[in-house]
Formats: structure tokens, sequence, C-alpha cells
């Protein structure tokens, strides 16, 4: 039997990662601020998202190397305040693919986790797969300590 | 229909050391399938960071070799299952997954939809004209005076009525097909939004916030004004028989409406919070 915690390579498979709640160091030079997690939302149980595109986007996000999150269905967690929304807003810097930005916002403000202001939400209604794949995968912003 | 359970597992996809990596095309497969089952999914790998972990079990799914490691979280909190998916296809995997919930319950895409109304905080003005409307006690007040969404539950299904009587456009239905209830921005021209009239002379020299405040006390008069129940009876019945006409909203919800003694208690219940609010602002 082996003993697993929060950090163990099964969340974090590289070891120099930052965790997730880590902010940036007080380094004075600028730097790669920590990458954003991804969430990806399926829209599952009422499929209003383009089904071309969501498939089209996942397949992307596999092609990667990249881990991220999928959940089947923001809008079915937020119908019952599903702590992991929590967890999800938590997480500092975010992308999410999911639909329409003041929805996607709406939902977790709703169920009493809003989500940070500089939260990134690429919308699979409207914009490619290609497009919402850049904008997942790209690196963090240059910012300055 | 089960819409207030947590979701019983989460579900990481290992390809760390250990296991073999998973053909791209493959992993997609896997995790499409877990996803329109209902499960939720991470991907672990590198470069962005994974969320924390939470109060669920864990289902770590691996191509271990039939190696399959035994695993004990460090904090004993949460019981962790690691199962071998070697040359398993995406069914087959979907069914150890299925297994490892065991009698857990959790909604399945298909059978339920998850629908209601979701307030845009940034639009919203606190009118109370949605509390008022909704003949299905989905709207309340918050203990600060704020509309809610309470009872997300009551709102049938389809039916997107409320948004219409919005004057702010500020409620979405984010599983609907046209914008902008479904989110999407809003042109304030076509919203036919309710402006504030204001005195340029006022903007110029004066205060802008007087117009302000005499907008929300003639909101609030608008609510004082006796209003026969009779008649607030029949307007929403008219608004919703035409909703219906239009193909807004769907017929079984005129059938499902409450019985005339019960509307019109609904009435004055909603009428009392909603003034109650406003009175409080
Ligand atoms: S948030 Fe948008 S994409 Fe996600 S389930 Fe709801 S409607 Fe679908
Ligand atoms: S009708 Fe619109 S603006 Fe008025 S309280 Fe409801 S959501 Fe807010």
């Amino acid at each position: 039997m082996r003993i697993i915690t929060a950090h163990h390579p099964f969340f974090h498979p590289v070891a120099q990662r930052t965790n997730c709640r880590d902010t940036a160091t007080s380094s004075t030079t600028p730097f790669l601020s920590t990458p954003a997690t991804i969430l990806y939302c399926r829209c599952a149980y009422a499929q209003v998202v383009p089904s071309g595109v969501k498939n089209d986007v996942l397949q992307k996000l596999c092609d990667s190397d990249t881990s991220f999150e999928t959940v089947s269905d923001l809008c079915e967690m937020a119908a019952h305040r599903d702590p992991r929304l929590q967890a999800i807003a938590s997480c500092g810097s975010l992308r999410i693919a999911a639909c329409f930005p003041r929805a996607v916002k709406g939902l977790f403000q709703q169920a009493g986790f809003p989500l940070p202001a500089d939260t990134e939400i690429l919308n699979m209604r409207t914009q490619s797969a290609q497009e919402i794949a850049d904008a997942l995968l790209g690196a963090p912003a240059l910012t300055a300590a | 229909m089960i819409t207030h359970t947590h979701r019983p597992l989460r579900v990481v996809l290992y390809e760390g050391s250990g296991s073999i990596q998973l053909p791209a095309e493959s992993r997609a497969k896997v995790m499409m399938a877990l996803l329109d089952k209902g499960y939720t999914v991470t991907r672990s790998g590198l470069g962005a960071p994974a969320m924390p972990h939470d109060e669920r079990n864990l289902l770590v799914l691996g191509a271990f070799e039939g190696k399959a490691p035994a695993l004990e979280d460090a904090t004993g909190k949460i019981s962790i299952d690691t199962c071998d998916i070697t040359g398993l296809e995406p069914d087959a995997i979907l069914a150890l997954v299925d297994k490892s919930r065991g009698e857990k319950t959790m909604n399945e895409p298909g059978k339920w939809k998850p629908w209601f109304p979701v307030i845009d905080y940034s639009r919203c003005t606190n009118c109370m004209q949605c509390l008022s409307f909704c003949l299905f006690d989905v709207y309340g007040v918050s203990d600060d005076n704020k509309i809610q969404v309470q009872n997300n539950d009551n709102c049938k299904t389809n039916c997107p009525a409320c948004s219409r009587v919005c004057p702010e456009v500020a409620i979405m239905f984010p599983k609907y097909q046209a914008g902008p209830i479904n989110g999407d921005e809003i042109n304030e021209n076509e919203a036919g939004r309710e402006k504030i009239k204001v005195d340029i002379s006022s903007l110029l020299g004066g205060d802008i916030y007087s117009a302000l405040k005499d907008r929300s006390a003639a909101a609030k008069s608008r609510f004082s004004k006796e209003r026969s129940p009779d008649k607030a009876l029949d307007e929403r019945k008219k608004c919703l028989t035409k909703l219906v006409g239009d193909g807004f909203i769907p017929a079984d919800v005129l059938a499902s409406l409450p019985s005339t003694e019960e509307i019109l208690k609904k009435a004055v219940i909603a009428k009392a919070k909603a003034a109650a609010a406003l009175a409080a602002q």
C-alpha cells in the first residue's frame, strides 16, 4: 500500500510544478506566471454546444501533454451547488472552455463561488475549436513581479 | 430526478510513471465516454495545475499492465481505487467506473435537464419583477434583501418566461438556444432596455445619482400601487398563454399551473416579499 497526498504525481506529474493555489514567487525579474488550470465543460445534460466543436476541443487537449480538468456539465453542477465549483473557483488562474462567458460567470456566482475576475472563458457555442485550443494551451502571459 | 447529489467519484486518468501513455485518440474516446455518462475526469499530464482534490472518492485509471498500485490517502479521508485499463475499450472502462461507483446515485445525461434561471447580477437592479411573476416559487429574497434563485428544481423545463419580464435582461437560461437568454451579449437597442431618463443639465453640472434615486423610487411606487389580485392573475395567465402561442414556452407549463386559489395566495406572498425587500433597499 502506498500513501498519496494532493501533491502526489497522480495530480502533479511534474515535480517542479506549483500547486494550483500557489502564487508567484517574489522575484524581481519578469517571469512566466503560474500556468492556468484548464477546465473543459462537456455540456452533456442538454447539448447546446455543437458536438463537432466540443469533440475537437477535447481531442486537441488530449493530443497535448497538458493536464486538464473536465466536467460533464457545469449547469448540472450549479443546479445542486456542487462544492467542486468552489474547488475550481479557488484555482487562481483559470481557463474554461464552455459557453457564453456571462452564463458561465453567472452559474458560479449563483452557486456561491464566484470566479476570479481574470478567468478566461472560451465559448464553444461561437468560437472555433482551433481558436479555443490555442487559447487554452497557449503560454501564460509574461508578468512583472 | 436527483438534483441535489454530489458527484460520487473523481476519476483521474493517470499516464505518469508506472503506466503506459494512451494514444491520443484512445484518451479522447475514454474521456468522451465517461463525460457523456455524467462523470468528471482529471487528465493527469504536464504543465497546467490540477484542481485541488476534494472530499470525493478517487478512482485512478491507468494502463498499469496488470500492476495497478494499491494506494491510500495520507489524510485517511478519501478512499482511492486504482484500475488497470490496459487494452480495454471505452465501453469496458465505463463499466469499470460504473462498478466502482456502485449504488451511489447521480444524475444521468438524457434523463434530466438542468434548467433554471441564472441571474446576471451585473445587470440586475433588484426590482423583484421576476419574484412577482413566477408562479412556481423559483425566486426568493436573500437575508440582505437581494433577489435570489432559491428553488431551481421548481422551474419548468424549457420555460424561460421570466426572462421576458425582466426589464434589465438579467435573467439567463444557459441551456436556451437563442441569445440573449442563453447568456449571449446584449444589444442594448434590441433589448429595449429601460434607460434612465436624465436631464442633460443634471449630467453636465448636476448629480446623476439623483436620477438613479428617482428611478428606484418610481419602481417602488409601481409596486406599492394596489393591484387587484384578480387582475394580477389575469395578467399572468394572459402573458403565459401568449408565450405558449408564440412557441416561447412549452404548453405543459400552462397545464401545470397551480389552482386559482393557490395562485392568488402566491401572488399575495410574492408581493409582500418584494415590497418588504424594496422598502428595505
Ligand atoms: S456552462 Fe454552458 S457549456 Fe457548460 S453545461 Fe452549461 S450551457 Fe453547457
Ligand atoms: S426582474 Fe430582472 S432586474 Fe428585476 S429582480 Fe428579477 S432579475 Fe433582477
